[in-house]
């Protein structure tokens, strides 16, 4: 398996994303600047990190879907490439017309940082195929715009599609349907606010981020 | 050239959490006929050619987010 990482002004994720999944998969990660407008060849997996692209200016994520190397993105997107949005990435990609819906501030306004229990609603999709069956996972949280929202229009197709992925067991931000993380229609992206890199072995709490990279790398 | 200002508000029907907090404190405050507080965002700027359609081409674009807010243009 061949992955990247883009990094935007603001990203802080981005080191331990490619740690996380090179030592989930023991592949190499090439970090790729937000400026540059093509990809590396060959890739089975783009990830974008979390952190606060442009400082969260404007809107979170709203300049960073602007950004030179997204066109990139959404063509590989486009072409099957596997992608992951972690946080601000799940911002990013809801912001460039990747995923629907958007991520408003959190209904008690307060950032939220904690481990979290996860429930797996889709199983059967190329990020989560590895949980085999398991119903719940813990990962990390940490935001303060995690509320995801989309109309009713919207959430049903989500729903009835399958496309919703995960769901907080106990929702910390208000978001619709407690939806922690959707993928497109296609199957191959993946936005989440939940962190995975900062679950990845028993060191960190929980080592179920890990499983999400290597269903990626078995799908690829 | 021209003064332009856009007005970004969540819409109607979007939660807006940095609106109910403004209000409570408000009624906190004592201003209890205080209700329906809203909180958006004005972006001022000059435009050499002012050109209303360009505007709107702006903040569907950047902006806004138009599936959680709506704006409002002025020119001049």
């Amino acid at each position: 398996m061949s992955a990247a990482v883009i990094v935007f002004p603001g990203s802080n994720c981005d080191r331990d994303c490619k740690v996380a999944v090179e030592r989930s998969t023991g592949e190499r990660v090439e970090m790729v600047w937000h400026g540059e407008t093509e990809l590396p060849k060959g890739l089975d997996l783009i990830v974008l990190p979390g952190g606060f692209s442009y400082g969260d200016y404007l809107r979170c994520g709203a300049m960073a879907a602007q950004s030179p190397i997204m066109q990139a993105v959404k063509t590989a997107a486009d072409d099957g490439v596997a992608v992951v949005g972690i946080c601000n990435g799940f911002q990013i990609l809801c912001e460039a017309g990747m995923l629907p819906g958007a991520l408003l501030r959190n209904a008690g306004l307060k950032y939220v940082c904690k481990p979290i229990t996860l429930q797996v609603a889709n199983g059967q999709t190329r990020f989560t195929s590895g949980y085999q069956g398991r119903r719940e996972v813990v990962m990390t949280q940490g935001n303060g715009d995690g509320n995801y929202f989309a109309d009713a229009q919207t959430l049903a197709r989500l729903e009835g599609e399958g496309q919703v992925v995960f769901r907080y067991v106990d929702n910390p931000n208000g978001s619709v349907a407690d939806i922690a993380g959707i993928q497109n229609a296609r199957g191959n992206v993946l936005g989440m606010m939940p962190h995975p890199d900062r679950a990845f072995e028993a060191e960190l709490g929980s080592a179920d981020g890990a499983v999400l990279f290597q269903s990626v790398l078995n799908a690829a | 050239m021209a003064k332009v200002s856009v007005h970004v508000f969540l819409k109607p029907g979007v939660l807006d959490v940095q609106g109910k907090a403004v209000e409570g404190a408000l009624n906190g405050l004592g201003w209890t006929g205080v209700s329906n507080a809203r909180v958006g965002k004005l972006i001022e700027f000059d435009m050499a050619e002012p050109d209303e359609a360009e505007v709107k081409r702006m903040c569907e674009t950047l902006l806004a987010n138009t599936v959680i807010e709506g704006y409002r243009i002025e020119v001049g």
